[in-house]
């Protein structure tokens, strides 16, 4: 796909995230727009998939580990013909298959619950092993943010996928630098991410976590990689694509209002056009 | 009972995943450096390549062992019951239950049995905290017969369940004969006096304890109750209707295990008077297996002084 189209569908996916936050008075915007552009790309580009088929048995997996961003990836699985837009402003409403949190018990084409920080890092790596034990060449994709790497499961998750050498897992770190409390250098500082997953036996390949071709040839290289895992550290701007979210810690967990709903998609209707 | 043969209920744990393999090949065996003491190292001897070893880090295992579950094959995960329901309890709630998923916990070293090593390693809250987990399966066999069993049914029934297991060798109470089905109890002794419900090694010791309650002139009623949820409910209130009197046995806290489970049972379907034989709200202590269960009562002379003071005061 070329980098036009899959910046058509990021900027569809940015549109989905502020109207399911909308609609829910809740949610994370500033983490899943950061992300945009990777949930667009794993599932328009990377990933092999199937949106008729979703439990096909040799498909790639997708961890959202960063549960909280749900609404990203609600937005690509939406785009990607999953399930209906139209149920995008469901999120987080009461019966809705669109959990806060990925919940695999609801909503048919994710391949695991997540939302508890540090699990889906560790669920990945079981998927991986998984494949490997049962000689399938499917991969393993997982997506953290950077301050989930202050929870210690993720190192565990680290050294086992470094030490069983599982090249078909993909940990890509989200690297917006702002998580709830304010910037992650000041909460509980997780720099260098790029040191740390070397020394945990990691291939890392650090990116502009926006920038197509550079995601693009990231995955090339992790798949390129064999007998370790690939760590890519994304570089990103959190809550991308909306002008007044851009770069605002506090825009990490909070809903835009109506009259930010309305700003927030005139940034995106024109960043379309601009597209082209 | 001093000619009766005893096995560890790990080692029941070991030897089944070993003997189950070939007729189970997606099952998979993961332990967290404790292969040694949880025995799934006789699994790992003969099937090395089936067998992952997740080093000392229970949590990371436990959503592993999801993930693993996700593509197909049946994890087993396995260490002591402190690290497997206590340290992990969030990933065996969040990466296991939640999503149902179709792992297997095999959790030994439970209760004081374990001995010497005090208070740290010995688990009194296990079935408590599993039980809470929507959806889980919780059993706690009686012996290695019925852990056997257990396995085997864990195998076949599709969703999460932790299945407890002792460090100590416990007397082998069941034969072959023996029908064993997630979700069944089992009248081991009929009576009328008293309804004496066990699980685990307090079995043998409700059995012994019947006899001498006998002795007495009170007829015992035992039964065994292997799982602990979904709880034979039928089975308890039809005993204690027939008794009018109910009395647990476990090597748990007398809260939230066999006794809290009986009791929120009988509670809403047929109140009866109770009382939970178990370690009472305190942490255990080091020394021998036996000198522990002696000092908590939970040996068959405690089991018949404590059933004996309940019926007759």
């Amino acid at each position: 796909m070329n980098n036009k189209e899959l910046m058509q569908h990021a900027n569809e996916v940015r549109k989905m995230i502020i109207i399911g936050t909308h609609s829910a008075k809740a949610g994370h915007p500033g983490g899943s727009l950061s992300a945009a552009d990777i949930f667009t790309f794993l599932y328009f580009e990377e990933m092999n998939i199937d949106p008729a088929e979703p439990a096909k048995p040799d498909r790639d997996r997708f961890v959202l580990s960063k549960g909280h961003t749900a609404p990203g990836l609600y937005g690509a699985m939406a785009e990607r013909g999953y399930f209906p837009k139209e149920e995008i402003p469901t999120l987080r409403h009461t019966g809705a298959r669109l959990q806060g949190h990925p919940s695999i018990q609801y909503l048919p084409g994710l391949d695991m619950s997540s939302g508890s920080l540090g699990q889906g890092i560790s669920a990945a790596c079981g998927m991986a092993l998984g494949a490997k034990l049962q000689n399938k060449d499917y991969r393993v994709y997982t997506l953290l943010g950077d301050g989930e790497l202050e929870e210690g499961q993720v190192w565990e998750a680290a050294m086992f996928a470094g030490a069983k050498k599982l090249d078909n897992l993909v940990v890509i770190v989200d690297n917006n630098n702002l998580q709830i409390d304010g910037p992650i250098s000041e909460v509980n500082n997780p720099y260098p991410i790029d040191k740390k997953f070397e020394a945990f036996n990691f291939h890392v390949i650090n990116i502009n976590g926006n920038d197509f071709d550079e995601i693009r040839a990231a995955m090339k290289e992790a798949r390129e990689t064999k007998g370790m895992p690939t760590c890519i550290v994304a570089h990103t701007l959190k809550g991308k694509g909306v002008s007044f979210m851009e770069n605002q810690v506090a825009w990490h967990g909070v809903a835009p209002n109506d009259e930010q709903f309305e700003i927030a998609m005139k940034d995106l209707e024109r960043i379309g056009e601009e597209i082209g | 009972m001093a000619d009766v043969k005893k096995i560890a209920t790990r080692q029941s744990y070991g030897e089944s995943l070993r003997d189950l393999a070939e007729e189970y090949p997606n099952l998979v065996v993961l332990d967290a450096d404790l292969s040694n003491a949880t025995k799934t190292g006789t699994f790992k001897k003969v099937y090395p390549d089936r067998f992952i070893n997740c080093g000392i880090a229970e949590s990371n295992m436990m959503s592993i062992a999801a993930g693993l579950s996700t593509t197909g094959l049946i994890p087993f995960a396995s260490t002591f019951a402190m690290f497997a329901s206590g340290r992990a309890y969030e990933q065996v709630r969040n990466s296991i239950g939640y999503p149902h998923l179709n792992v297997k916990i095999g959790a030994t070293h439970a209760g004081i049995s374990v001995g010497e090593d005090g208070a740290s390693h010995q688990c009194l809250e296990d079935l408590a905290l599993m039980r809470m987990i929507p959806g889980m399966v919780v059993m706690c066999p009686a012996d290695d017969t019925e852990a056997r069993m257990a396995i085997r049914a864990a195998l076949d029934y599709v969703g999460p369940v932790y299945i407890r297991f002792g460090r100590a060798a416990v007397p082998v109470v069941f034969d072959e004969n023996y029908k064993f089905e997630i979700g069944k109890g089992a009248i081991l002794r009929e009576g009328t006096d008293v309804t004496l419900v066990a699980n685990g090694l307090c079995v043998a010791s409700a059995l012994e304890a019947a006899d001498k309650l006998a002795a007495d002139g009170i007829s015992a009623e035992i039964i065994n109750i292997c799982t602990i949820k979904p709880l034979d409910d039928d089975l308890i209130v039809a005993s204690a209707r027939k008794t009018g009197k109910v009395v647990t046995a476990e090597e748990h806290s007398i809260l939230g295990g066999l006794g809290g489970a009986v009791a929120e049972c009988l509670a809403e379907k047929c109140p009866t008077p109770m009382y939970r034989i178990g370690v009472r709200d305190r942490f255990g202590e080091s020394g021998p297996a036996a000198e522990l269960l002696h000092k908590y009562m939970l040996d068959g002379e405690g089991v018949y002084k404590q059933v004996k003071e309940f019926v007759t005061k």
